[in-house]
């Protein structure tokens, strides 16, 4: 039998310590460098799964295909389309974000958004006429925007008519889409229907989405790859800040789209100018095409879908197929605009929670320091937030690096195992929206995912 | 599984029934409830966490102020709320994750006075996990290992687990999965997470040691409870923490140092587990160039075992030190490995009782009763067939550890039996080192007066060597100006008890020490 080595033997001793610290404390009494860990039981009632999940001998293995899928993703955006024609939506079908819900049990900022895509499409004459339709479900199809390659901010809307960003993943092939983005105050995704905000949907599809295809016919595909790595070092997030990426992707489109449309350049272009948060959307769908490269490994326990309907809060995990695990989505604790008070506040919506699951968003606190007060905090409270999520993620991020932290790479791969184990959930940033259908944007902040989606995922993982 | 084992590996210690040991402490709650006015604190507190070595630290400091009869701070699993219940306090519904101050006392400043220090001692635990917010310690044995090598200390070489037994697999299939090798100080690991890691770490060409390891000095690191050994050629591969710590110590009394000591845990060379660590140790230890000679610490090991380990072709010459009947002792042993390393034994140290002082003379040599209170399991055992006769208990035993710590932490249980000796002999050990009780002579000493004072011979195995940090020569010399005949080998201390037990008269006094 061959000679093992063991590099222990050879080496001055650096000692972890887990657990009793009386054990530590004699080590530092013989002066042995060592790292303590601040060891507490798991989530109550996980110890078995946890045993379960952790003997499993895919786990190691699938966890590294996996996560290493969602970091080597290259989200390229290649065009600008129309819903009906890149995911083939029949008059009447709408996606919404979150996991699958019905008209009964969907918030008000949900309603609202989908009698706005009614109107929209000329399904409904008024917002009652809307209602009531949508309330019998008669020719209505709703589904979740997760199970169509797609992404949408807050509620999430998505009909036949809406324009999209197609967004490719140079690496791994797939696709995934994501709609434009409105701009703030009464729009659409927080549950607005009033004609400004359907006059303002005409216009997208019939100006700016068509000169935003045309624009990159002319430059060729954008990689979003870089310019997410870029604005990070900007003091993005690239969830509640955007403005960093907003501005590298004007620089990148502003000259094809006064080649490719002229005569729409200006409005456009200070369309685009005019909303800090346009460039969510291509983020969101760059994030969204990295974690679908990360579905379907047998075995791995990695996130790769975590989104909100204003009344779940639903995860996937890439061992688990299409499964969503839920649990109530809880109201965001943040700062509120004028007088708004988080009696206003709406559950938790949307898909952007789609940045977490890729590393972005909370998880990149650290690297935006200019948002902290907005989501109720400082600067040392923004390292903290990702820092910790160091302990519940597979990886860090081979690109997406934070100046602040040494150019360390972003926390990425939400692992279910380590939440239960650790009791941490994911720092979530999300703006906030009003619960009264068509009110808007009331607030932004910090929001906490319910345990009960993570330790349900993580049961199933022990059956799967 | 892990009962079924040690009841074979240490046939004649004792354990306790549930019923009596629960028994024993409501007595003596009851006995400290006439004491006082009836002053409780009960509190359930939602999310707080330390360990019940730290808790009992707390626990034991509450009891020790003015006017507290009793004083529980521990985690609020089942055995603890079932302690504080029967001691009768009225707690709340809690869960295993909620921390339970229970704390009772002669006035209501008094009792006021435990909460404040309490307050002031958690405060202390808590500060002392946490730095600048950014600097938070690492969660997971996991996180730790990537903690570890972003430091100026560089990659961890070993992680030591000591959380509870059904979480310790969590945290060492992190260390192996990282590629670092692990020592399980934690029991009640089930065999077959102990097996599908013992695994892992062959393919990762890491070490699992353990679960159960009590012991191990790896490159001059003492993990667990470890003597201070003196750097030298014997390697150490041992199935048994206090047999190794009583190997290692004879050693180093007799000049001869260990390049490292590496246990395995007690179900290594089972038939069930294959002597896996065992194996992967020995082999690592021939590799090693600073080891000359090896010595294998272990109950005699299944045969196919047994084969294995003999098929695995050493270049480095391996001396077995097995444990059981038909074994030669541990100090035997140890003689043998000198034998093999061309050295004579000496005369192991140890202090004959004090003429006039010690109980031998009290009882006039009328022989008596041997009990053996014991905190090493393989010292317990060895003692026990030894000796041949007396009830011998095994205070390190998992039935009476479970929500309190090792004897070798906590002596209070030990205490209690010492005291309760009215004639006869008293054999126990006492084991110095790193992890151990930092001075175990001041609360043993007094006892052993006591016990002599009532006529018990008191006989102590002292297992330590002259640099550990309590001194060894200090301690022994406490314990015997206490009364108590006190003995570097246990072998030997043994065979005095039981000379003392059976003889009709007084058997000669040990040798005098060269300490």
């Amino acid at each position: 039998m061959n000679s093992l080595t063991l590099s222990m033997l050879g080496r001055e001793p650096h000692v972890i310590t887990t657990g009793t610290a009386l054990l530590g404390e004699a080590l530092d009494q013989q002066a042995v460098p060592r790292t303590g860990v601040d060891w507490r039981p798991p989530v109550p009632g996980t110890a078995a799964a946890l045993a379960a999940a952790l003997a499993d001998p895919r786990r190691e293995r699938a966890n590294a295909t996996a996560v290493g899928r969602m970091v080597s993703a290259r989200p390229r955006l290649v065009g600008v389309r129309p819903a009906r024609d890149v995911l083939g939506l029949e008059p009447g079908t709408f996606l919404h974000a979150g996991p699958p819900i019905t008209w009964e049990r969907a918030s008000g900022p949900m309603r609202g958004a989908l009698i706005g895509a009614m109107l929209f499409e000329g399904l409904a004459s008024t917002p009652e006429d809307a209602e009531e339709r949508l309330a019998a479900g008669s020719g209505v199809t709703l589904d979740s925007c997760h199970h169509h390659r797609t992404v949408g901010p807050m509620a999430g809307v998505v009909s036949p008519s809406m324009w999209m960003l197609e967004v490719a993943d140079a690496e791994h092939g797939g696709t995934a889409y994501c709609s434009l983005n409105e701009g703030l105050g009464k729009v659409l995704r927080y549950g607005a229907y009033g004609p400004e905000v359907i006059d303002r949907l005409r216009w997208m599809g019939g100006v700016l989405g068509p000169a935003l295809q045309a624009a990159l016919d002319r430059s060729g595909p954008l990689d979003l790859r870089t310019l997410v790595a870029q604005a990070l070092q900007m003091g993005d997030e690239l969830h509640n800040r955007n403005r960093a990426a907003t501005s590298l992707m004007v620089r990148e489109l502003a000259p094809a789209v006064v080649e490719a449309a002229p005569e729409h350049a200006a409005e456009v272009l200070r369309f685009i100018n005019g909303n800090d948060h346009f460039f969510l959307n291509a983020g969101m769908a760059a994030a969204k095409v990295s974690a679908d490269a990360a579905r379907d490994v047998p075995g791995s326990s990695l996130v790769v879908a975590m989104a909100r309907n204003g009344t779940d809060f639903g995860i996937q995990v890439s061992g688990l197929g299409d499964r969503w695990f839920t649990g109530p989505a809880g109201v965001p604790d943040g700062l509120y605009l004028g007088a708004y008070g988080p009696g206003d506040a709406n559950p938790d919506i949307g898909d952007s929670t789609i940045t977490e699951t890729t590393g972005l968003g909370g998880f990149a606190m650290a690297a935006a320091p200019a948002i902290v007060r907005f989501v109720g905090g400082d600067v040392a409270d923004a390292v903290a937030a990702t820092t910790s999520m160091y302990e519940i993620t597979l990886a860090e991020h081979p690109a997406y690096q934070i100046p602040g932290l040494g150019f360390r790479g972003t926390p990425v791969g939400v692992d279910v195992t380590l939440v239960a184990r650790t009791g941490t959930l994911p720092v979530v940033n999300t703006g906030i929206a009003g619960r009264v259908a068509g009110t808007g944007q009331v607030g932004a902040g910090l929001v906490s995912p319910p345990m009960e989606a993570f330790t349900a995922a993580l049961a199933a993982l022990t059956e799967a | 599984m892990t009962r079924r084992h040690r009841s074979m590996q240490r046939p004649a210690c004792r354990r306790p029934e549930p019923a009596e040991r629960s028994e024993a402490i409501k007595q003596s709650e009851a006995n400290k409830q006439e004491e006082a006015s009836l002053n409780d604190l009960v509190e359930v507190r939602a999310g707080i966490y330390h360990d019940s070595v730290s808790l009992m630290r707390v626990s034991q400091a509450l009891a020790a102020l003015p006017g507290v009869a009793v004083a529980i701070v521990a985690m609020a699993t089942e055995l603890n709320v079932g302690l504080a219940r029967d001691a009768g306090f009225a707690v709340p519904p809690a869960t295993p994750g909620d921390l339970l101050v229970a704390i009772r006392a002669a006035s209501d400043e008094a009792v006021r006075e435990a909460a404040a220090e309490l307050e002031r001692r958690l405060a202390a635990r808590e500060a002392a996990g946490t730095g600048p917010r950014e600097d938070r310690p690492p969660r997971t044995t996991r996180s730790a290992v990537r903690a570890a090598a972003r430091s100026a200390a560089g990659e961890a070489t070993v992680a030591l687990v000591s959380v509870p037994g059904e979480y310790a697999f969590l945290e060492a299939a992190d260390a192996v999965e990282a590629g670092v090798s692990v020592m399980i100080f934690s029991d009640n690991v089930p065999v077959e997470q102990e097996i599908l890691l013992k695994d892992r770490a062959r393919e990762k060409g890491v070490l699992v040691m353990g679960p159960d390891c009590g012991t191990a000095v790896i490159g001059g690191a003492g993990l667990g409870f470890a003597n201070v050994l003196r750097p030298g050629p014997v390697g150490v591969v041992a199935a048994s923490g206090t047999g190794a710590q009583q190997v290692t110590s004879l050693l180093d009394l007799a000049g001869v140092g260990v390049s490292h000591l590496l246990g395995v845990g007690g179900r290594d060379l089972s038939a069930e587990v294959g002597g896996r660590s065992a194996i992967q140790a020995l082999r690592a230890l021939d590799a090693d160039p600073a080891t000359e000679l090896i010595v294998l610490v272990s109950k005699p090991p299944a045969p196919e075992v047994a084969r294995a380990v003999r098929d695995l072709g050493l270049g480095t010459k391996v001396v077995t030190a097995l444990l059981g009947p038909g074994q030669d002792d541990l100090t035997a042993a140890v003689e043998k490995v000198l034998g093999a390393l061309g050295r004579e034994a000496p005369e192991w140290p140890s202090w004959p009782a004090p003429a006039g002082a010690a109980g031998e003379e009290a009882r006039g040599g009328e022989g008596g009763p041997l009990r053996g209170l014991y905190s090493g399991g393989t010292l317990c055992a060895e003692a026990a067939i030894i000796a041949g006769t007396g009830e011998f208990t095994d205070f390190g035993d998992d039935a009476y550890t479970r929500g309190r710590a090792h004897p070798m932490i906590d002596p209070a249980l030990r205490l209690e039996a010492l005291d309760a000796a009215e004639s006869g002999v008293v054999l126990l050990d006492v084991v110095l080192g790193h992890g151990a009780d930092p001075d175990p002579s001041a609360r043993l000493a007094p006892a052993v007066a006591r016990a002599c004072g009532r006529g018990v011979a008191v006989v102590v195995a002292l297992i330590g060597t002259d640099g550990d940090p309590q001194g060894l020569g200090g301690q022994a010399a406490r314990l015997n100006e206490a009364g108590a005949a006190v003995f570097t080998s246990n072998a030997a201390a043994a065979r005095h008890a039981r000379d003392l037990a059976t003889a009709t008269r007084p058997s000669p006094g040990p040798q005098m020490g060269a300490l």
